[in-house]
């Protein structure tokens, strides 16, 4: 019986393939919108999640200047005391559960090879920040300690710059100039990729410390101090102790605040792919109100249908059908039709969100519970905004009906 | 050539609007057919031969008395109850064959099965098996749009014996058709009423269509104006 009913239904669907095709096109575009909402919505958080461990996993990020809080200004108001290797020294002595600590002072510089020029972000440090920033050398091999010590002219270039400079080639032992001053190229880094907020990771330049302060900043100061925690140790237990040691190293006294502020990746990572999945729903909602308006055209086609079947609907009371066949063939017919739509809009949607991860660089993460939501749903709206209509058909009198022209 | 009664009218009153534009189609009749009989009803427009029609075949109730069909009454029936009666016992006829448009003959056929609850397989045997009884073998396959109108009916009258029913109403089954279609379908009712003595309760209005049956009952402002055995039968 039930089988018999989806087959008429879907045999009156074939009999008017252009109305029912406009009927569907509502939740189609529905369907369609919340799955690619919500399947590129995901990729990005994934996307966002991948960018912020590439910075480096379970990192603190030590920064001259006040802790920007909400609505402050962070650190501006005032003339900061910016971080030396007094603060770097300490740490080094003093903390326990840290895996690297590494200086970082970083500067966009014009960077120069034979005729080609390429503005570059150099970072001077030492060897710890490979480690502190999971970041690994294709070739070639990281300062030595004496290189370091002394500040020789020697560099690690990303993909990009390799690239800008000697194409695929080798570019192991070749002299670049950064800021006039020559550098020996030594290694080659991994290639990274672009972050979440379409920065380029590669476009960077690292040389010792003491060479960056000397020949392109022209003071001593560090910008920032990576710390990573080992296995062991998690961030937020990490952070008291780099407070307490900084404090203690920068002799602030207990009644004034941190001249200093330290950042949580992993902290960062959580709230922004939590920002991202807020986002998500909220895109997801707005799409979901056009299956509302696609349930509301179902609703509309199929009052049509009935008025247009009233005949029908008599000729079939007349022999025989009960109130309840009627209802449930008009049901059926409802049901199939925002099914087919939402199978078509599901198609469609992981068609575009394959397409934007594609052309967005982001992972293509269908999640197979949307998928079955999105089959529920549509199957929901087809029966509730089927049900007025239907019972409006089961309800005829069959000799009006009958009579029906 | 008659048996036991299988419709009986007590006093049947069917009234529509409310006070004094109370309309009353039918004002007290009293009506009785056999099972087997072969009954044309005659009568001009508004007489009431239609609404009696609708009750007889269980489409419509009266507003008072009682109508009886095979000892079961009727006309206190639900519509659920209506309807099953009508599945069961009672085959339509209509004038304007009311078949559903692009579906086969056969699948017209097999509709009143559907709602019995009949498989597939042998829906579809019952239902080639009737066609062929109205002569259709042959067109089983075609829809209403690519047949005659004569066989357009012969397909509703297959529809409303496949279910082998006790009664069969037809309203003005030929109104449709030309001379000699009508007289081929009247000889096919006749046929289905002496071979397999199927009750029919007929409509119409041509005096030569009524002559088909056994006896003609004559409608006149809601009463039975005349009752009589036709003395030729064609």
């Amino acid at each position: 019986m039930i089988w018999e009913t989806v087959r008429l239904s879907l045999l009156s669907v074939r009999r008017n393939v252009l109305r029912s095709f406009l009927t569907l096109l509502g939740i189609v575009i529905g369907v369609a919108a919340v799955i690619a909402m919500l399947t590129i919505g995901s990729g990005t958080t994934e996307k966002v999640k991948a960018d912020i461990s590439k910075l480096g996993s379970n990192l603190l990020v030590v920064r001259p200047g006040r802790p920007a809080g909400p609505g402050g200004p962070g650190g501006l108001d005032q003339a900061t005391r910016p971080l030396g290797s007094k603060e770097l020294a300490a740490l080094v002595a003093h903390l326990s559960g840290a895996r690297a600590i590494s200086p970082a002072s970083q500067k966009q510089v014009r960077v120069i090879f034979g005729t080609e020029s390429l503005t570059s972000g150099v970072t001077g440090t030492d060897s710890a920040y490979l480690d502190a920033r999971d970041w690994k050398l294709v070739s070639g091999r990281p300062f030595s300690d004496s290189e370091i010590r002394s500040g020789t002219g020697v560099c690690l270039i990303g993909e990009t710059v390799r690239q800008q400079f000697f194409g695929a080639g080798d570019p192991e032992g070749e002299i670049i100039r950064v800021n006039r001053t020559s550098c020996k190229i030594i290694g080659l880094l991994e290639p990274k990729g672009y972050t979440g907020f379409g920065q380029d990771q590669d476009n960077v330049v690292l040389m010792p410390l003491a060479a960056y302060q000397r020949r392109i900043a022209g003071n001593r100061d560090i910008d920032s101090i990576y710390v990573a925690a080992d296995d062991g140790t998690a961030t937020t237990e990490l952070l008291p102790r780099v407070e307490d040691i900084l404090r203690d190293a920068r002799r602030i006294p207990p009644d004034r605040e941190d001249d200093f502020s330290i950042r949580d990746m992993t902290q960062i990572a959580d709230a922004m792919a939590s920002a991202t999945t807020t986002m998500t729903g909220m895109l997801g909602a707005v799409a979901g109100v056009s299956l509302l308006v696609g349930g509301i055209g179902i609703m509309n086609i199929m009052l049509v249908s009935v008025t247009e079947r009233t005949r029908e609907i008599g000729i079939r009371l007349a022999i025989g059908a009960h109130e309840k066949h009627i209802l449930i063939q008009f049901l059926v017919e409802a049901t199939v039709l925002s099914l087919l739509g939402g199978i078509i809009g599901i198609l469609i949607g992981l068609a575009l969100a394959g397409l934007a991860s594609l052309t967005l660089a982001i992972p293509f993460a269908p999640s197979p519970a949307v998928i079955l939501l999105a089959v529920g749903f549509s199957a929901l709206i087809g029966m509730v905004f089927g049900f007025f209509p239907a019972l409006r058909g089961a309800r005829l009198d069959p000799i009006d009906a009958l009579r029906h022209e | 050539m008659s048996g036991s009664l299988l419709i009986t009218f007590d006093k049947v009153w069917k009234s529509y609007g409310q006070g004094e534009a109370t309309v009353h189609a039918l004002a007290g009749v009293d009506l009785a057919i056999r099972s087997g009989e072969f009954v044309a009803i005659m009568g001009p427009s508004g007489s009431g031969k239609s609404t009696a029609m609708n009750i007889i075949g269980c489409l419509d109730t009266p507003t008072a008395g009682t109508y009886s069909f095979m000892g079961i009454d009727a006309g206190r029936l639900d519509r659920n109850r209506r309807a099953m009666l009508r599945n069961l016992y009672v085959g339509f006829v209509f004038q304007g064959y009311n078949l559903l448009p692009r579906t086969t003959a056969v699948e017209n056929v097999e509709l009143p099965l559907i709602y019995r609850g009949v498989a597939a397989r042998e829906r579809h045997d019952l239902a080639m098996k009737a066609l062929a009884e109205v002569g259709l073998v042959g067109r089983e396959h075609h829809t209403p749009a690519e047949l005659s109108g004569g066989q357009q009916q012969r397909v509703a009258i297959a529809r409303a014996i496949v279910t082998r029913p006790t009664l069969l109403v037809a309203d003005e089954p030929t109104g449709n058709l030309d001379t000699a279609r009508t007289h081929e379908i009247m000889e096919l009712l006749t046929r289905l009423n002496t071979e397999l003595g199927l009750t029919i309760a007929m409509v119409t209005h041509e005096a030569d269509v009524a002559a088909y049956a056994e006896r003609t009952i004559r409608f006149l402002d809601g009463h039975v104006a005349s009752n009589a055995v036709n003395l030729e039968v064609v």
